[in-house]
């Protein structure tokens, strides 16, 4: 690497060539600052409607609230106009549909992976991976059509031959679909992760006679448990940000329940609900998205900062 | 001696069996995966296929002279001629009811199809031609075999009646399926019949253009800088910690950010190509970032030592000189990341781009929708038709999906260097 004062000879050559440097040099500082900006606009945006929000509805009635109405009504003097805004039926909706994913996902995901890292050949691999990751290329408006349109009616018919009440929008259907969306981000996380351990591991586990898939079981998996545990983080992180499949196959309807055959409403699916068509800023129906909006970004980032941290880490073991 | 080899073969064969059974579910896994993602293509194909061809009637048409005034032929009333038209075609109907339920047959377009053959052709004023018009929805849906006949004789909204006629049509060989042009040069429409994806089609052109002059320039002067001029550095650890937290955000809060900052504070048009394609440049921005970090690093550290051995600077060394060999990579990584945004959806719901919009917009300025934004909401729409043309749309967006990958994997392996 050169130095900086040699740098600063040849440039004293030619001071219409510093210039034109100091320029570009200028554009890419700026440039690599767009990021960062970002992210500041992004806390900032949310952040000023949500503390209005929260001067007109307490923090702890948004967090703990078991209750979201979030009608305003049109005059004043209504009865029931301040309606309530308490987060936990949609905080319950996501959680219940991202389990349902990630049961899905999980056993699917992870058989993939130690399937295409530990028994698949380079030719199927090489197949078998650009196929499983279409999955995570198809927008997501697309599932959410599926979902609502193919999948939900058959959960339906199916319960309902065995005498079972489904609703149309139930969070089986949503976490179904969405759970095949995520697949290819736990299985290429995961195949990553199984590679990288070292092979040497993998040789004495066989020395001592060990089948391949003990080996596995015994070694890999519990040598790779971290990196798995980093792609899982991604991966529910991913499902809980997730916002057209719910819109679509999940609804509105805020109910309290841990049962999937019913129907719930998510954090996006509110969010999306209370900030398209006309809003007025100063209501406190269209203030509450904002902090729905705050609280879905910073439960994601936290999940992805604690993934990273545990990916990093386990690469450094190994490194 | 005998007996414990007998028992441990019975436990070799049951670890051989445990190791099959291991195999198989990651067999099983992939193929559930894989499954479903063909299950879901092909269904989908499958119910969008119809929406290729469409259903025309023909009737004859009395253009006379009592009707259009030839000086001005534009002034005619068209309707009451294609009603009058049908009616002559059904002469013993004479129910209004029954009237209204035959001038249902036809799209409520024919009058304006009518009006420009008219206009266009004014030497057919005074005579009587056989004109084709598209048909209505539900008759379309009939025709095509997409919805049967019930117990009460009706089919869909069509009644038993209509049914019939639809029958005469056919028998006079006054029915057929074209294909259906319109739904690649129509804007959308309330009506299924006439709906077509033009108008989100250059809706998503615009928006996908503006992201691209955006997070190209940003994305590649940000991963140069990151990578070439401050490489482990506080700084650059920093932004680095940001970039991959950014990639992670879901969509839906990028949608946020346009709909308060460029919306609110800046006053931009709503609905707009212009911000849409900002949020999604700042969406697409960290995918853009990494792979034009990963396309620089791959380029050897021989190429810049050389540079800077004959007396380049820093800055000529990278422009000069490793740019242009990390630029296909680059490209690549702004294809992938382009490719996502034509799919996003939820952040331009925030921003407005849910308007029905029936003209193409002409200008980055003017009220867009984009087409996953339209899919969604056909897919919402009542109107049965409408399924047929939610999948065709959906299909018509996977046939671009696919193309930006080919284009991207294309260009990685045409460039694919070894140092």
């Amino acid at each position: 690497m050169i130095s900086s004062s040699e740098i600063s000879l040849t440039r004293k050559t030619s001071t219409g060539k510093m210039l034109s440097e100091g320029a570009v040099y200028f554009v890419l500082i700026a440039s690599s600052l767009v990021a960062v900006g970002v992210t500041i606009g992004i806390v900032m945006s949310m952040l000023f409607e949500a503390v209005q929000f929260f001067n007109l509805v307490p923090i702890q009635d948004f967090l703990f609230g078991l209750e979201w109405s979030p009608q305003t009504a049109i005059r004043s003097d209504q009865v029931g106009s301040s309606g309530s805004f308490g987060a936990v039926p949609l905080i319950t909706g996501t959680l219940l549909i991202s389990t349902i994913a990630m049961l899905v996902a999980t056993p699917l995901g992870l058989a993939s992976a130690i399937y295409l890292a530990e028994y698949a050949g380079p030719r199927q691999r090489n197949i078998i991976k650009p196929i499983l990751e279409i999955l995570a290329g198809i927008p997501t408006v697309v599932y959410g059509f599926f979902a609502a349109l193919v999948i939900a009616p058959f959960i339906r018919t199916t319960g309902g031959s065995f005498g079972l009440e489904i609703a149309s929008e139930s969070a089986l259907a949503a976490g179904l679909v969405m759970g095949i969306m995520i697949v290819p981000l736990i299985s290429s996380l995961s195949d990553d992760v199984i590679n990288a351990v070292p092979q040497e591991l993998r040789d004495a586990s066989f020395g001592l006679g060990a089948t391949h898939s003990e080996t596995i079981k015994k070694v890999i998996l519990p040598a790779a448990i971290s990196g798995i545990a980093g792609s899982l983080l991604l991966a529910a992180s991913t499902a809980i940000g997730e916002t057209m499949i719910v819109v679509m196959a999940a609804g509105l309807a805020a109910n309290l329940t841990a049962n999937p055959l019913e129907a719930v409403t998510t954090v996006t699916a509110q969010i999306v609900a209370l900030l398209t068509g006309d809003q007025e800023f100063d209501s406190a129906k269209t203030l509450s998205a904002f902090a729905l909006g705050l609280l879905l970004f910073v439960v994601t980032l936290i999940l992805n900062i604690i993934a990273q941290k545990i990916v990093k880490h386990y690469r450094e073991q190994y490194d | 001696m005998t007996n414990s080899f007998v028992m441990r073969s019975s436990k070799s064969r049951k670890r051989h069996a445990a190791e099959m059974r291991f195999q198989w579910m990651g067999r099983i896994a992939i193929i559930i995966a894989i499954g479903f993602l063909v299950f879901m293509v092909g269904s989908i194909a499958m119910m969008g296929a119809g929406a290729l061809k469409q259903t025309h009637i023909a009737f004859d048409v009395d253009l006379s002279h009592n009707e259009i005034d030839p000086a001005f032929p534009e002034k005619a009333d068209y309707d009451a001629i294609i009603k009058a038209s049908l009616r002559k075609a059904f002469p013993d109907i004479t129910d209004r009811r029954e009237k209204r339920e035959l001038y249902r047959l036809v799209s409520a377009e024919a009058s304006f199809s009518l009006k420009n053959f008219v206009v266009n052709n004014p030497a057919h004023i005074g005579q009587t031609h056989k004109l084709w018009f598209i048909a209505s929805d539900d008759v379309d849906l009939f025709f095509k075999g997409n919805i049967t006949i019930d117990e009460k004789g009706n089919a869909g909204r069509l009644n038993a009646q209509e049914v019939a006629w639809v029958r005469i049509f056919e028998r006079n060989q006054n029915i057929e399926t074209r294909f259906n042009t319109r739904f690649f040069t129509a804007g959308d429409s309330r009506e299924p019949e006439l709906a077509g994806i033009l108008s989100s089609l250059t809706g998503t052109a615009f928006t996908l253009l503006i992201t691209f002059l955006i997070a190209f320039p940003i994305g590649i002067f940000s991963a140069i800088f990151l990578e070439e001029f401050i490489p482990q550095s506080r700084w650059g650890d920093i932004i680095e910690v940001n970039i991959t937290n950014l990639a992670a955000v879901p969509s839906i809060v990028f949608g946020i950010l346009g709909l308060t900052i460029f919306l609110n504070t800046f006053g931009m048009p709503r609905s707009s190509p212009l911000v849409g394609g900002l949020v999604l440049a700042l969406m697409t921005l960290p995918t853009i970032i990494i792979a034009s970090r990963a396309a620089l690093r791959s380029v050897s550290p021989s190429i810049r030592e050389a540079a800077l051995g004959v007396g380049a600077t820093q800055i000529q060394t990278v422009f000069h000189h490793v740019v242009p060999l990390a630029l296909p990579g680059m490209l690549t990584g702004a294809i992938v990341g382009m490719a996502r945004a034509l799919g996003e959806t939820a952040p331009l719901l925030m921003i407005g781009m849910v308007a029905f919009i029936v003209d193409v917009p002409n200008s980055i300025l003017a009220p867009a929708t984009a087409l996953p934004v339209q899919i969604f909401l056909w897919a919402d729409s009542p109107e049965r038709a409408f399924l047929e043309k939610t999948s065709a749309a959906i299909i018509v967006l996977l046939v671009f999906l696919v193309l930006m990958n080919l284009i991207a994997i294309i260009l990685r392996s045409k460039h694919r260097q070894r140092f």
